[in-house]
């Protein structure tokens, strides 16, 4: 049995740490975000509903949040079929290379994001790596212009930052098949496509699901990405926030769409996981 | 003579007689440097239910496992009537497992794991359904065709993985210590089931065990392995009765090793003196427990015959187990005798028992050649 001053201890701090930084946090957004600006560019506490009914009124803001959707689903697509395969590789076949294979996919997370940005920054830019390559090759005869400030550029950048996120929880979820399931499926006379399509899929599906959320509900809220790369076609609702409260002056605004945010994110991650209990049988 | 009849004489058994089922031949297998099987010959008949036995470690489910196909031989051959087994992978060979763990997928329900074998085949649709039912309801298992495997017992889960396997009517059933894992009581009644299922289906199987009474229960005949060889391969009444070597002697039942000096048709272990067939020399004699008699007349009788032979010696322990009392005896040997006898009373001080010379078996030593 644990004393009460050890109880105390191990709890309070965790919890102050929560409060004083999350749910304060919370609670002032969501009080901005039902208040006002003033012409004197000051923040009026007169509660109203006018910054969620701009939300829905003015088809800007909706249009960015479906392009923010939209490249988070492209990234959570690509990611999915970048990841799954390298990690279905490393789980069943890699044998002795896996150590090595599996410390080469966690070392890019070591390194900066910021450094990975500016990384496709330089491989996408117009006189960039990319273009003189296709240029060397006399596959293009100018620079491509649409590789980098595009939300091409964004997918690009994210995927590489996050098929490291889908990667890891597909790649646990394989490692917990037993193999002798493996070994039953080839026993009863399913072929090696059929054994991965009836048994080791099915089974996955849990990490899938996990590493898919990882990276739409990463991506849907990344705004490093579209400010290095993405240029105006590739704002993101992030981006919007950021402005709103920067340059825009207009933190109730902002307030509002962090917390329409919140609620979709909160909504997503809570559908995923009952899907993932689901899904994750026995 | 043909190879394959040329194998079946080598393994000794009227079993064999018949053109075999299942050839393994020469099989040779490595892991890294670690010598497994170092050379297994063993042919199979039809229909017949064959254990491999043997301590952990000995190699039996490695043997078990290339039949399946879930490993590669290093050298050597395995045939399925006129078909080279060794050199097709596993899922299109006619051969059947049941696993230890009983490996069923979790997240299928039991109808679908027993469905698994005959969609991987594409069996005609309209014939699943019935063949399922059917399988489930000879282990038992038809109310359960929807249920989740999570629910299901381990004795459940069982039954289920013999469906599963039996369903495809499989040349040959391997099993792979598939009652190790269940309580004693469940397992006797496991065994009993498996041997009438086995003689309902007619089905080959091939089981593979580290227990010596149940595979002496359900077995026509046992393979016995140590160290990658094999030791014998009899049925189980021959192994017992007649063990070709000490450790087949041993590690199938109890038995007295006598360690004696053969002269002239005559055996002496210490005390102990009994003719002999054999040659003369050193030799090692297995004589169970149970072939040890108490001699009850007053001393001085004569035996019965000459080929029964007498010995003296003092009561060291008896421990009491119902049916027959466990005996030792100390008569100047290194090891102490057993005897097994039939409710002697309570036994002290110095007695005198007698065996049957014949029970007293010629075995080999050391490795098998």
């Amino acid at each position: 049995m644990y004393s009460r001053a050890y109880k105390s201890a191990v709890t309070i701090p965790p919890l102050l740490w929560v409060t004083v930084f999350l749910l304060v946090p919370y609670a002032i957004l969501f009080c901005h975000s039902f208040w006002s600006v003033s012409s004197a560019q000051t923040i009026v506490h007169n509660w109203n509903l006018q910054n969620y009914l701009q939300l829905a009124r003015n088809p800007i803001y909706l249009q960015v949040l479906f392009r923010s959707m939209r490249i988070a689903a492209s990234v959570t697509v690509l990611a999915l079929l970048l990841g799954y395969p390298l990690a279905y590789y490393l789980s069943f076949h890699a044998a002795k290379r896996k150590d090595l294979l599996y410390q080469l996919v966690i070392i890019p997370l070591w390194a900066s994001y910021l450094v990975r940005g500016y990384a496709w920054k330089t491989i996408l830019g117009s006189d960039g790596v990319l273009n003189g390559f296709l240029q060397y090759l006399h596959i293009t005869h100018r620079p491509v212009e649409f590789f980098l400030y595009s939300p091409f550029a964004v997918i690009i950048t994210l995927t590489h930052i996050y098929t490291p996120f889908t990667l890891l929880p597909i790649y646990a979820s394989l490692e917990h098949i037993p193999r002798n399931l493996v070994e039953a499926s080839h026993d009863l006379g399913a072929s090696p496509w059929s054994t991965f399509r009836r048994v080791i899929l099915p089974l996955s599906l849990p990490g899938v699901l996990a590493g898919a959320t990882f990276a739409f509900v990463l991506t849907l809220g990344d705004f490093l990405a579209p400010l290095l790369v993405g240029g105006p076609s590739g704002i993101m609702i992030s981006n919007v926030v950021v402005s709103l409260f920067g340059a825009a002056y207009n933190w109730p605004l902002g307030a509002a769409i962090s917390f329409c945010m919140m609620l979709l994110v909160v909504t997503l991650l809570f559908i995923t996981e009952r899907l993932e209990k689901r899904l994750a049988v026995s | 003579m043909s190879e394959a009849a040329a194998h079946a004489a080598a393994s000794g058994s009227a079993a064999t007689a018949s053109t075999p089922i299942l050839s393994v031949r020469q099989v040779i297998k490595r892991f890294g440097q670690r010598p497994v099987l170092r050379g297994i010959t063993l042919d199979v008949a039809s229909g017949e239910f064959l254990t491999i036995l043997g301590e952990s470690g000995s190699g039996k489910t490695t043997l078990l496992r290339l039949i399946a196909g879930f490993e590669d031989l290093d050298s050597g051959e395995i045939w399925m009537g006129a078909e080279r087994l060794d050199r097709i992978p596993a899922h299109r060979r006619q051969v059947n497992t049941v696993f230890q763990s009983y490996a069923i997928f979790p997240h299928l329900s039991v109808f679908e794991n027993v469905a698994y074998g005959l969609r991987a085949k594409s069996t005609t649709q309209a014939e699943i359904p019935d063949r399922v039912t059917k399988a489930l309801a000879m282990v038992k298992m038809g109310e359960f065709a929807q249920a989740a495997p999570a629910k299901l017992s381990g004795g459940q889960q069982q039954r289920v993985a013999l469906a599963r396997a039996l369903v495809n009517r499989p040349r040959v059933l391997l099993l792979d210590e598939p009652l190790s894992a269940l309580d004693a009581n469940l397992r006797r009644q496991m065994q009993v089931e498996l041997k009438s299922l086995q003689r309902e289906v007619g089905i080959t199987f091939i089981f593979v065990t580290h227990d010596q009474e149940e595979a002496m229960a359900l077995s026509d005949r046992v393979a016995l392995l140590r160290a990658g060889l094999l030791e014998q391969v009899a049925p189980p009444r021959e192994i017992y009765g007649e063990p070709a070597t000490a450790y087949a002697a041993q590690f199938i039942g109890q038995t007295n090793l006598l360690r004696a000096e053969v002269r002239d048709g005559i055996a002496s272990a210490g005390s102990i003196v009994w003719p002999t067939f054999g040659s003369s020399g050193v030799a090692t004699y297995s004589l169970r427990p149970e072939c040890i008699r108490l001699v009850t007349q007053s001393a001085g009788v004569a035996p019965a015959d000459v080929t029964t032979a007498r010995f003296r010696g003092r009561i060291r322990n008896q421990s009491f187990g119902g049916a027959m009392d466990l005996i030792e005896i100390e008569c100047g040997g290194p090891n102490a005798i057993r005897a097994r006898i039939a409710s002697p009373g309570i036994l002290s001080g110095e007695r005198e028992f007698e065996f049957t010379a014949n029970d007293a078996v010629r075995v080999r030593e050391g490795e098998p050649d």
